[in-house]
């Protein structure tokens, strides 16, 4: 019953995150919808990790944190990178990538 | 003695790989002092000369085998690198590294302040080095790598100042050439190791001894035997080295290459490999009159031929590229009667005046600022005596005159012709006479043509002509006394000689036969006179034409002008080549190999194949929207899809 509780929390983190990814525009808003669907799938893991009683799970989450950390600090300066260039947050407005 | 044997070669591949490395360092910005590079390039031959001459002193009338280590074995197959040293090999031994040092002792005058000075000294030595692996090889196959080697050092050297466009195509021309003869040569080997399963010349020759059938048998090539199929290629590869019909071409568009090159090519190196393999397999030879009627007629022929066309060319060193082609021709006169003896004795006492008359043009044209045309020379004797006086002696000696060293070579040749029992002496015989008289009348005319007479160079040129410096006249002056005494070395019976170098050579390639005392000494000695007339004639002739009246040449191009006209176009050899095999050859690759199988088939292919992808990716490309909110909504369908396919 606990263990269900804490799985809609996380299911609800990831899911706002994921709505808040495909329906905003602004890239710094994005970034923190990721940080949110990050989160939630950390929280999966704790909870599987207390359910059973194993370590792997806090391993995983370990891995997260530090994979988070790093995507927030590279993506933050390639947006800083592209906003002196374009002086714009808005994705749907940066498409130099289109084929 | 094993070790002097590998001694030989080593010294010039040492001396090469060093000199190629201080050319890399020069191109590094590195400078290396020329009189360093002088000495180590001098420094290998007149090694090997030194080697060359203790093997000559303990070879008595042994043969040394000298085992280096296995290169091939595979099954049956056993190829060593071994060298033999026989008498033969010595002679040849004696005659590359001693000629060779010489023209190298003269290079480093004539090659003084030229840009490659390095690289021109690197390539003589590994010339050196491979023609020496050549006579050294104890088996064809490794004969072969020297063989190639030469080849290769010959592209290199003769297309030596490669931008000018002319001289990298006369390089190629000398490769390209030579390469169908060297397919002859190859089909050879094959033929005959098929046949005896062995390459290495004295277990060749011990087969040939014991079971001469193997070698009679037809090779099933309109009844022609195995032995006549084996020499003919191996002769074609001969005919390529050796520049004879029909493979000759390449040889007068060598001269592109530096003086010092020309020499070397003609006189120590390459050109004589021919004879020397055709010498060295001569056991074989013995087995097939037909291949030996071949050899000695096509010889006799390129003697004559050669010597005509010697005669129209106005080019210095063109007269003497045809001239050694001629004299070859005799060579392979003799090698093809069985008379090895007789053609190495010439190929040596050849070597000397034919060095010497290369490095005197050389001289020559050091001094005219590279004039090669003879009509602009003239009157040079003042100012430049000692060659004068060196090429005049060896001239003379090439003519035929007695006692120089070329009457005794020469006149051999001609009498082994006369007296042959194949049924085409006389012919032969008369062939040679008359490539005798075209000697002394070309020979003749180019000292006259050169030396005689007044100057028609211009003011310029005239001012500043010079004789050579001390590197390059000394030379001229030991090649000239080699060219007038080496031929007492072979004083034949009838004049009361010994015949002392041909019972010396005749121990590696005919051992066991006594020099048959042929009962026509008169005749002999009848037909030498008759030798010496033809060459007194022709310098006479030359001297009248070209000295007593000036003007005589012009009105006998007047009368004969057709005549005149093929010959000086060399007979039109070149451009028949090119209209009936080049243009051919050009043309069917142009429309087969280029247009249809390259551009059609390779290259179409391709394209299209690229095409479709190219078509392929470019609807694939419009999804790539470049907005990261498309990719996401794609993402998240794709992953509903993924859980949906799982939970059905």
């Amino acid at each position: 019953m606990e263990t269900q509780a804490y799985l809609v929390v996380a299911t609800l983190i990831f899911l706002i995150g994921a709505t808040g990814f495909l329906v905003r525009r602004n890239i710094l808003v994005l970034f923190m919808s990721i940080e949110l669907m990050l989160n939630g799938a950390a929280m999966l893991f704790v909870t599987f990790a207390r359910q059973w009683q194993q370590m792997d799970g806090h391993v995983m989450v370990f891995f997260i944190i530090a994979l988070a950390a790093a995507e927030a600090a590279v993506g933050l300066s390639i947006l800083i990178a592209v906003f002196r260039l374009r002086h714009r947050v808005n994705v749907d407005e940066l498409t130099e990538l289109k084929g | 003695m094993e070790t002097v044997v590998f001694l030989i070669p080593l010294f010039l591949l040492l001396g090469s790989g060093a000199l190629g490395l201080l050319a890399l360092l020069k191109t590094r910005g590195v400078k290396v002092p020329d009189r360093l590079v002088s000495y180590i390039a001098i420094g290998g031959p007149v090694l090997a000369f030194l080697c060359s001459v203790s093997l000559f002193q303990k070879v008595g009338h042994d043969t040394f085998h000298a085992f280096g280590w296995n290169w091939i074995l595979a099954g049956d197959a056993w190829v060593p690198v071994q060298f033999t040293v026989d008498q033969l090999t010595c002679v040849m031994l004696l005659v590359v590294t001693g000629v060779g040092s010489l023209i190298h002792v003269y290079s480093t005058g004539y090659m003084k302040g030229d840009g490659g000075y390095v690289r021109f000294f690197s390539y003589l030595n590994l010339f050196m080095f491979f023609m020496l692996v050549l006579v050294l090889a104890d088996n064809m196959l490794l004969l072969f790598v020297g063989w190639e080697g030469v080849g290769l050092c010959s592209y290199l050297l003769i297309g030596f100042w490669w931008d000018d466009i002319e001289k990298a195509k006369a390089g190629m021309k000398a490769f390209i050439v030579n390469r169908i003869g060297d397919a002859g040569f190859v089909l050879g080997m094959l033929l005959i190791y098929r046949t005896a399963g062995t390459l290495s010349f004295h277990e060749l020759r011990a087969f040939v001894g014991e079971n001469p059938d193997a070698f009679l048998a037809g090779s099933g090539f309109f009844g022609v035997s195995l032995a006549t199929a084996s020499c003919l290629l191996l002769f074609l590869g001969a005919t390529g080295k050796s520049a004879q019909i029909p493979l000759f071409t390449w040889l007068p568009d060598a001269m592109a290459g530096p003086t010092p090159v020309s020499a070397l090519i003609h006189a120590a190196t390459m050109v004589t490999a021919g004879v020397y393999v055709v010498g060295r397999t001569n056991f074989l030879f013995a087995l097939s009159p037909t291949s030996m009627i071949i050899v000695s007629t096509i010889g006799a022929l390129t003697a004559f031929f050669a010597g005509t066309i010697a005669i129209t060319q106005n080019d210095i060193k063109k007269v003497l590229a045809y001239s050694t082609i001629s004299q070859l021709g005799y060579m392979f006169v003799a090698v093809g009667l069985g008379a090895v003896s007789v053609a190495v004795f010439h190929l040596v006492t050849h070597a000397f005046f034919k060095a010497c008359l290369f490095l005197g043009s050389g001289s020559v044209i050091h001094a005219m600022h590279h004039e090669q045309d003879m009509r602009r020379m003239g009157g040079l004797a003042k100012k430049m005596p000692i060659t004068c006086a060196t090429m005049t002696i060896s001239a003379l000696a090439m003519a035929g005159i007695p006692p120089l060293a070329g009457f005794f070579s020469k006149d051999e040749i001609l009498w082994k012709a006369f007296d042959n029992d194949l049924g085409h002496g006389t012919f032969l015989w008369m062939l040679g006479m008359g490539a005798a008289f075209c000697t002394a009348v070309y020979m003749g005319r180019l000292i006259l043509m050169t030396f005689a007479g007044s100057c028609r160079a211009d003011e310029h040129t005239k001012a500043h002509l010079h004789e050579s410096p001390r590197s390059m006249t000394g030379v001229l002056a030991v090649l000239a006394v080699g060219a007038a005494l080496i031929g007492f070395l072979n004083v034949p019976h009838f004049l009361g000689g010994h015949a002392a170098f041909s019972s010396f050579v005749d121990l590696a390639v005919n051992p066991g036969a006594h020099e048959a005392h042929h009962a026509g000494f008169a005749t002999e000695a009848a037909l030498a006179v008759m030798s010496i007339m033809v060459a007194v004639s022709g310098l006479f002739l030359a001297w009248r034409f070209y000295v007593k009246d000036p003007t005589l040449p012009g009105q006998f191009v007047e009368k004969h002008r057709e005549v005149y006209e093929i010959v000086n176009d060399k007979y039109r050899v070149d451009e028949f080549y090119d209209r009936s095999v080049t243009k051919p050859l050009v043309r069917l690759a142009d429309a087969t190999f280029f247009k249809l199988i390259d551009r059609r088939v390779i290259d179409d292919s391709l394209n299209r194949l690229a095409g479709v992808f190219r078509w392929l990716g470019a609807r694939l490309a419009s999804t790539q929207t470049g907005a990261a909110r498309t990719y996401v909504a794609v993402m998240i369908v794709g992953l509903l899809l993924v859980i949906l396919s799982l939970f059905t």
